[in-house]
C-alpha cells in the first residue's frame, strides 16, 4: 500500500508540468494558432489542424462518433443532425475490442465505488489514493489522457453536493449530526486543510521560543514517526541559533545542536500538540494518521512542562457567531 | 406615441411586467419610462450584492417592498470558498432601516446572516411579511426568535438547507398567540428540538397555512395531530417519520393523511421506517413534487412501491440508491415529469445502487415533458447521452455528475464530447449545464456554437487548453456565470476578451493555469470589475513573483469598486 502513495504523489507534478509544455507548444504555433483560436461557424476543416496536430498525444484518430451511424434514423432529414456529424468529423463506428469494455467497466465501477466511499469518509485519504490509482490506468485512450486531471487522491468538493447530504447515508440521524454542532456555524466544518490544497498539505508549525515558524507538507510523512523526526530536522537548528543568542555565547554550532525527542510520548522537553478542525488544542498521536491528517489546522511543539498550565481543550478563543464586519 | 401616456398608464402597464428582466430592459427605453419603472417597481433582485450598493438600490427604487440579493459564488456550496469571504446581510438592512423603506419581503440566498441582523430586521419593518433563506449561515434560533416575536404579519418563514445554530430556545413558542397570519413554515434544516405543543397551538390558529415542512425532531405521533389541525396543507414535510405501524398513533396518522386531500407535495422522511410509508399511498396519487432525497434509509423496493402510486409527479428529488430499474419504473408511472435530481447516497461499499446511464435513457424515453435534470451517476456514455438528446429537446437545466470526475466512455473509452454535443445541439432552450466525465476542448467548441441561451456553465477537470475556455467566452453570448475548477485554462483565455466579462455575473476559476500577473493585467484593463484573488494558505502576497498560478480567483462585475468587507485572505486587485 505505501509503494503506491510515492508514485501518485509523483504523477501530480507531471501532470502540471506537461500540461504548461503543451501550453508553450500552443503558443510557438504563433499567429495561425490565435486565429484558430476565433469560434467559426462554418464547417471546421480548420480545425483539423487542431486535431491533426494534437494526433500523436490524443490519438484523436481512433476517437469515432457514435452517431454517425445507426443512431439518427433521420440523418438525411435533419440537416442540423448532418451539420454536427462533420463537425464531429468522424468517420465508420470502431468497434473497441471486447475484453477492454469488461475490464473497465469492472475498473470502472470499483473506482466510482471507491469515490462514492471517498467521498464518504475524507479522512481516509491516504487509502483511498490508492482506491483511485485504477482510474488512471482504465484510461486506455491515450497516454496522456490518463495523465490529465484524473484527480488522484480526494477531491476536494467531488461530487459536488452540499456538506448535510454527505452525512446522510446509512445514518439514521435521530441525533443532530456532529458537524451541525459546531459552535461556530459560520465555518463549515467539513472544510479542513485536506480540502483546500489537494496538492500538498502545508499546515504552519510554531515551536517555544522560536520566533519563526515552519511550514511542512504532512502529505509527505506517513506516519507520526517521520513527522517527529522531520520537526526535529526544522528546528533543531533554529532552537539552537535561539539559545546561542540569548545565551550570548558564541559556541561550537554542532556541539549546541541537540536532537529534539519524545516529541510524541511526553518523555522529551518538548510536545507536539495540533490544532484541529474545530479549534481544540490537541496531543498528537491519538487518532490513526490519515484522520490527523485530515483534521489538523496547525502544530505547535510546546514546552512539557507548560502543558499542565495550558487549557489544552479552549472553546473560548472561537471566533463569535455570526462574522459580521461591524 | 408612448410619451403621450400620462406616467399612470405606464405604471399600469408595468404592473404587468412580472420578469426583472423584462423591468429592466422597459427602464433603458428613455429617460421618462426609466423614471416611471423606477418609482413603481416593488421587487428588487440583486444576483450579486457585491455588484451594486444598499445605498443605490435604494436610491434607484425608493418603493422597493420585496429584495432579493444573493452573496457567495455557487462552489461555496461544496466547501470551495472560505466560510469568511463575506456575503453579509446586515449592510443592507441597516440601511433599508436607515431609508424607512418599508421592507415586506426578503429573500437571502448563500448569505451571512447573524441574529444581530434578524433582530434589526424584525425591529426595523414593521410590514415584514416573508423570510426566505436559502443556503445561508451565521444566525442561532435566537435570531429567529426575534423574527417570530416581532413580526406581526409575517406569512412565511422559509428556512432552506441554512447552517443554524441551536440555541435550545424557545424559538417556536415566541409567536404571539395573535399570530395567526402564516402561510408558510419550514425549519427543516434546524437541527434542535422544537416545543411540540408550541408548535401544535402555532398550526391550530394559523388556518391559512398551506406550506409546513417540519424539522427530525417532530416525531411522528406529533405530525398526527398537526395533520388533524391542518387538513387543508398543500404542502408538507415530514419530521422524523418512525414509529410502530402497529399501533393507534399511526392508525390515527392514516386517517388523518386522507383527510389532507390537497397535499401537492410531499418531502422530509429524514428518519423513516419503512413499514410506516403505506400511510401516504392515497395522497401520492395527487402529489406533484416528491423530495425523498434525504431518505437514505428507505430500501430500494420500498421506493419504487411508492412511485407506483404517484402518477401525476412533475417533481422528483430521489436519491442513487432506486437504481437504474427504479428510474424505468419512474420512467413508466411519471409521465408528467419535468424535473428530476438524482442525488449520490454514498454507500459505504454495501452493493453499487448508483445509476448509470441507463437510468438515464429510460427516464428521457418515458418522460416527454422532462427539461430539467440533475443526476450523479457512476458512468456515462456518448451513446446514451445521444439517445437522451433526441428523446428529450427541451431541457433547460442539464447537470450531469460522474461520480470520478474525469471517467470516460467506458464502452468505447472515448472522451464524452460526443454526448455533450449531443446535448448542446439538440436543446436549444438550455439554460444552464454542468459537465462531467472525461472531456477535451471539444465539447466546449460544441457548447460555444451551439448552446445559444446557455446562461450559467459548470466546468470541473475538462479540457486540454485555453481554446477550450475561448470557445465558450466567444460562443455564448447570453452566459452570465461560468464556473470552472482543476481545467488547465489560462492566461490566454483569461485575458483575450475582458470586455466580455461586464456582460457576465461572475467568473469564478480555480485550480487553473491563471496566473497572478495576468489577474492583475485583467483588473488594471477593467475597472468596473472586482478581480479577487482567494488565498487561504498565505501563499500569494504582495510580493509574490507575477508568474505564480493562482489557485482560486473569483471576478464579477460591480458598479462600486472593490468591496470594504474583504478578509485578509481575500486580495482585490
Amino acid at each position: 500500500m505505501e509503494g503506491y502513495s510515492p508514485r501518485l504523489l509523483d504523477l501530480i507534478p507531471k501532470e502540471r508540468e506537461w500540461l504548461v509544455q503543451r501550453d508553450e507548444e500552443e503558443r510557438k504555433h504563433g499567429a495561425s494558432e490565435e486565429k484558430k483560436l476565433e469560434l467559426r461557424l462554418g464547417p471546421p476543416g480548420q480545425e483539423e489542424d487542431w486535431t491533426r496536430k494534437n494526433n500523436s498525444t490524443r490519438k484523436i484518430n481512433d476517437e469515432r462518433s457514435l452517431f454517425s451511424l445507426g443512431y439518427f434514423p433521420n440523418v438525411g432529414q435533419n440537416t442540423n443532425t448532418n451539420t454536427f456529424m462533420i463537425q464531429a468529423q468522424k468517420a465508420q463506428f470502431q468497434l473497441q475490442p471486447t475484453t477492454t469494455p469488461q475490464g473497465l467497466s469492472v475498473m470502472g465501477k470499483e473506482s466510482s465505488q471507491s469515490c462514492s466511499t471517498k467521498v464518504a469518509d475524507l479522512q481516509n485519504a491516504a487509502e483511498k489514493k490508492m482506491a483511485f490509482s485504477p482510474a488512471p490506468a482504465a484510461n486506455t485512450a491515450g497516454p496522456n489522457s490518463s495523465q490529465k486531471r484524473t484527480a488522484p487522491g480526494p477531491v476536494v468538493g467531488w461530487p459536488p453536493i452540499r456538506s448535510f447530504r454527505k452525512n446522510l447515508a446509512g445514518t439514521s440521524s435521530s441525533k443532530p449530526q456532529p458537524e451541525s454542532q459546531s459552535v461556530v456555524p459560520n465555518k463549515v466544518s467539513s472544510e479542513n486543510p485536506v480540502d483546500s490544497c489537494p496538492k500538498g498539505l502545508f499546515v504552519k508549525i510554531n515551536m517555544d521560543g522560536v520566533p519563526i515558524g515552519r511550514k511542512v507538507d504532512l502529505k509527505a510523512y506517513e506516519s507520526y514517526d517521520k513527522l517527529a523526526s522531520a520537526v526535529d530536522e526544522l528546528f533543531r537548528g533554529l532552537l539552537a541559533a535561539q539559545m546561542d543568542s540569548s545565551a550570548g555565547r558564541i559556541q561550537n554550532k554542532q556541539e549546541s545542536e541537540k536532537a529534539i525527542t519524545g516529541l510524541l510520548d511526553g518523555s522529551g522537553e518538548y510536545t507536539l500538540v495540533y490544532e484541529d478542525n474545530e479549534g481544540d488544542r490537541m496531543l498528537v498521536g491519538d487518532v490513526p494518521w490519515h484522520m490527523f491528517v485530515s483534521t489538523v489546522k496547525r502544530l505547535r511543539v510546546l514546552k512539557s512542562s507548560e502543558l499542565s498550565t495550558l487549557r489544552l481543550n479552549s472553546k473560548q478563543e472561537k471566533v463569535p457567531l455570526g462574522a459580521d464586519m461591524r | 406615441m408612448m410619451n403621450y401616456f400620462p406616467d399612470e398608464v405606464l405604471e399600469h402597464v408595468f404592473d404587468f411586467l412580472e420578469s426583472h428582466r423584462d423591468r429592466n430592459a422597459v427602464s433603458l427605453v428613455c429617460q421618462s419610462w426609466y423614471r416611471v419603472e423606477r418609482f413603481s417597481r416593488e421587487k428588487v433582485f440583486i444576483g450579486n450584492c457585491y455588484a451594486i450598493s444598499p445605498e443605490r438600490v435604494i436610491a434607484r427604487f425608493p418603493r422597493v417592498r420585496s429584495l432579493t440579493l444573493k452573496g457567495k459564488p455557487h462552489f461555496a456550496d461544496f466547501n470551495l470558498v472560505p466560510s469568511d469571504w463575506g456575503g453579509f446581510v446586515l449592510p443592507w438592512i441597516e440601511a433599508m432601516a436607515r431609508s424607512g423603506v418599508n421592507l415586506e419581503e426578503l429573500r437571502l440566498k448563500r448569505m451571512v446572516v447573524s441574529d444581530e441582523s434578524l433582530e434589526l430586521l424584525a425591529r426595523s419593518f414593521p410590514n415584514l411579511r416573508s423570510l426566505v433563506l436559502v443556503s445561508c449561515e451565521g444566525f442561532t434560533t435566537d435570531g429567529l426568535a426575534a423574527i417570530a416575536s416581532n413580526c406581526r404579519f409575517l406569512t412565511e418563514l422559509d428556512l432552506q438547507e441554512n447552517e443554524v445554530e441551536d440555541r435550545r430556545g424557545q424559538w417556536l413558542s415566541c409567536f404571539p398567540d395573535s399570530c395567526t397570519s402564516l402561510v408558510s413554515l419550514n425549519f427543516a434544516c434546524l437541527k434542535g428540538e422544537v416545543n411540540l405543543a408550541a408548535l401544535e397551538r402555532l398550526v391550530a390558529r394559523n388556518h391559512n397555512l398551506r406550506s409546513l415542512r417540519l424539522n427530525h425532531a417532530v416525531p411522528l405521533d406529533a405530525l398526527q395531530k398537526i395533520l388533524m389541525q391542518a387538513p387543508q396543507l398543500v404542502d408538507l414535510g415530514t419530521g422524523s417519520y418512525v414509529h410502530d405501524p402497529d399501533s393507534d398513533t399511526y392508525n390515527k396518522l392514516k386517517s388523518a393523511v386522507q383527510k389532507c386531500t390537497s397535499i401537492r407535495s410531499l418531502s422530509g422522511f429524514l428518519d423513516v421506517a419503512p413499514r410506516c410509508l403505506p400511510a401516504i399511498y392515497p395522497i401520492c396519487l395527487n402529489l406533484t413534487s416528491l423530495n425523498l432525497s434525504y431518505a437514505s434509509l428507505i430500501h430500494n423496493s420500498e421506493l419504487i412501491k411508492l412511485i407506483h402510486h404517484c402518477s401525476q409527479l412533475q417533481r422528483l428529488w430521489i436519491l442513487d440508491c432506486i437504481g437504474d430499474k427504479g428510474l424505468g419504473v419512474v420512467a413508466s408511472t411519471c409521465k408528467e415529469l419535468q424535473e428530476l435530481r438524482v442525488f449520490p447516497s454514498d454507500i459505504h461499499g454495501v452493493g453499487s445502487a448508483a445509476v448509470t446511464e441507463e437510468g438515464l435513457v429510460a427516464i428521457s424515453a418515458g418522460c416527454p415533458k422532462l427539461n430539467s435534470i440533475l443526476y450523479f451517476c457512476q458512468q456515462m456514455t456518448n451513446a446514451a447521452l445521444i439517445t437522451v438528446a433526441k428523446n428529450c429537446p427541451n431541457f433547460i437545466r442539464f447537470r450531469l455528475c460522474t461520480l470520478n470526475p474525469t471517467i470516460p466512455d467506458p464502452v468505447t473509452m472515448q472522451p464524452l464530447d460526443e454526448g455533450f454535443g449531443a446535448i448542446v445541439q439538440s436543446c436549444k432552450g438550455l439554460k444552464r449545464l454542468s459537465l462531467s466525465g472525461l472531456l477535451t476542448d471539444q465539447v466546449f467548441l460544441y457548447i460555444g456554437m451551439y448552446a445559444e441561451q446557455l446562461e450559467m456553465l459548470s466546468v470541473a477537470f475538462a479540457g486540454d487548453s485555453d481554446k477550450g475556455m475561448l470557445y465558450v467566452l466567444n460562443g455564448c453570448k447570453k452566459l452570465k456565470k461560468l464556473e470552472i475548477r482543476d481545467s488547465p485554462f489560462g492566461n490566454v483565455a483569461l485575458l483575450a476578451d475582458v470586455g466580455k466579462y461586464e456582460t457576465m455575473r461572475s467568473l469564478w476559476m480555480s485550480s487553473c493555469e491563471v496566473t497572478l500577473g495576468a489577474c492583475k493585467t485583467l483588473a488594471k484593463k477593467m475597472p468596473r470589475l472586482n478581480v479577487e484573488v482567494i488565498n487561504e494558505n498565505d501563499l500569494i502576497d504582495a510580493s509574490s513573483d507575477d508568474r505564480q498560478k493562482v489557485e482560486k480567483m473569483y471576478l464579477y462585475r460591480t458598479l462600486v469598486g472593490p468591496r470594504e468587507d474583504a478578509p485578509e485572505f481575500v486580495w482585490t486587485l
